[in-house]
């Protein structure tokens, strides 16, 4: 991934990178919005999602896309996904009938039914996508256990 | 169709036999990559739409970590261990084959499921009930957030646990209580 | 028959996994294990011309149970391809370290250049 002690590669790689990452991360999130009706899900739309800085990291090296998106934002988010995903299950307990994971909005006439299932996939593609970028990252980079990275040298 | 999905797996176990012997390791990572995408199609053709696409999105992911670690490190060691020998792992991977083949004359034949024989199977059940009783038309996307909701949380549970242990490994230095300039 | 064929795939990687000599290859064999125990799955919950299981907007629940394939093998592979890539983070990382460490990833030195 050095090119003449350059991190990334070269121009038309950074030219058609540049233009994809979005249309890239647009995909994964409909993969993940839609995933209650089309084939997808939470995994699937996370993984996408993933790739998609994965890929950027290809492009221009590991210290550009860490600023994009940084390790603790990335397990941060991780965190936050996950909690979503456990709050919304423990909300069953309590306004529905006692079942752990009951579904709040079975019965609902028509586009109410699907927001239960929406959210949960939003909540597990985040902490699919944050994981995963995590754990490409550490094993890209330098990591020096403080969070931070080190200078290149 | 059954000869075009036949013919696939044969060729994934051509690339897995490819994998496994080949001395190079740079060979042995882009046939098993080999393997993985052969399998995203076998996949499509077992009517498993989500599959394929979770497999050739984690497919391309893990060709990039394997490739990161073995390029530019000394590879040309030779594939198979001295002790060991081909004759002796050949010897066990046969007995365990044999044992295997046993087991999957039981089987029922290839395109019968369980909810084909059993009428009350919890598939059948599900299919019928699922887009009504979770709202969510996608019936496997309802047996994993509220049919089985629990082995969604186990799951996450496990990869948070398998990252953080990768994060772990990979730390340069330990973190000291008092280190707050870096 | 199929199942012989996947039974084959889980068994070229489960001899990749005994007499590997390189760390790496170990990891790479237990990865054709995971794929072949995923087909297996998947073959098993497959019907013979079977559709998706994602229901149409104007298709009856009888029809739609009648003609599609297994949801819950689809369901547990999913998690288990994820779970794969998170554990093969893991294992990658393990095996970076070891070379680090010992500078080669032959098992036989490792073994030979113990602390």
């Amino acid at each position: 991934m050095y090119r003449n002690n350059r991190p990334g590669m070269g121009t038309i790689v950074q030219t058609v990178i540049r233009w994809l990452r979005g249309p890239i991360l647009l995909f994964g999130l409909y993969i993940i919005m839609y995933g209650h009706e089309a084939p997808g899900g939470g995994f699937g739309g996370g993984v996408v999602i993933a790739s998609a800085f994965i890929l950027m990291t290809l492009a221009w090296g590991e210290p550009y896309t860490l600023e994009f998106f940084r390790r603790d934002t990335a397990l941060t988010l991780a965190c936050i996904g996950l909690l979503i995903f456990i709050g919304l299950a423990w909300a069953g307990t309590w306004a529905g009938s006692g079942v752990f994971f009951e579904n709040l909005a079975a019965g609902l006439p028509g586009h109410e039914a699907h927001l239960f299932m929406t959210a949960l996939e939003v909540g597990s593609g985040l902490f699919v996508a944050g994981a995963l970028y995590l754990g490409f990252s550490v094993l890209m980079g330098h990591y020096d256990g403080a969070g931070r990275e080190e200078e290149e040298s | 169709m059954t000869e075009i999905l036949a013919l696939l797996i044969l060729l994934s176990v051509v690339g897995a036999i490819v994998a496994v012997v080949t001395p190079n390791l740079v060979y042995s990572v882009i046939s098993v990559g080999a393997v993985g995408f052969l399998l995203a199609i076998a996949f499509l053709l077992l009517s498993a739409p989500d599959i394929a696409v979770v497999q050739i999105g984690v497919e391309s992911i893990s060709l990039v970590l394997l490739l990161r670690a073995t390029l530019g490190r000394e590879t040309q060691q030779g594939a198979t261990r001295p002790l060991v020998g081909v004759a002796f792992a050949v010897a066990v991977v046969a007995v365990i084959g044999l044992f295997g083949l046993q087991v999957f004359y039981e089987f029922p034949e290839f395109g019968l499921p369980a909810m084909a024989r059993f009428a009350d199977a919890p598939a059948a059940t599900y299919l019928a009930t699922g887009a009504e009783a979770t709202g969510a038309p996608n019936i496997v996307t309802a047996v994993l957030l509220d049919f089985r909701g629990w082995d969604t949380l186990g799951e996450g549970t496990v990869l948070f646990c398998a990252v953080l242990g990768a994060t772990a490994i990979m730390r340069r230095r330990a973190r000291r209580k008092d280190d707050v300039s870096k | 028959m199929i199942y012989s064929l996947c039974l084959l795939l889980i068994l070229v990687g489960l001899y990749g996994v005994v007499s590997s000599r390189q760390t790496l290859r170990i990891v790479i064999s237990l990865i054709v294990v995971s794929h072949g125990v995923h087909l297996l799955l998947l073959l098993i919950g497959y019907r013979a011309g079977g559709t998706p299981p994602i229901q149409e907007a104007g298709q009856t629940a009888a029809a739609f149970a009648a003609g599609s394939v297994d949801p819950i093998p689809q369901a547990l592979v999913l998690t288990s391809i994820v779970i794969g890539l998170g554990v093969l983070a893991l294992m990658v990382a393990l095996c970076v370290r070891l070379y680090e460490r010992y500078g080669t990833f032959d098992v036989t030195e490792i073994r030979r250049l113990r602390g």
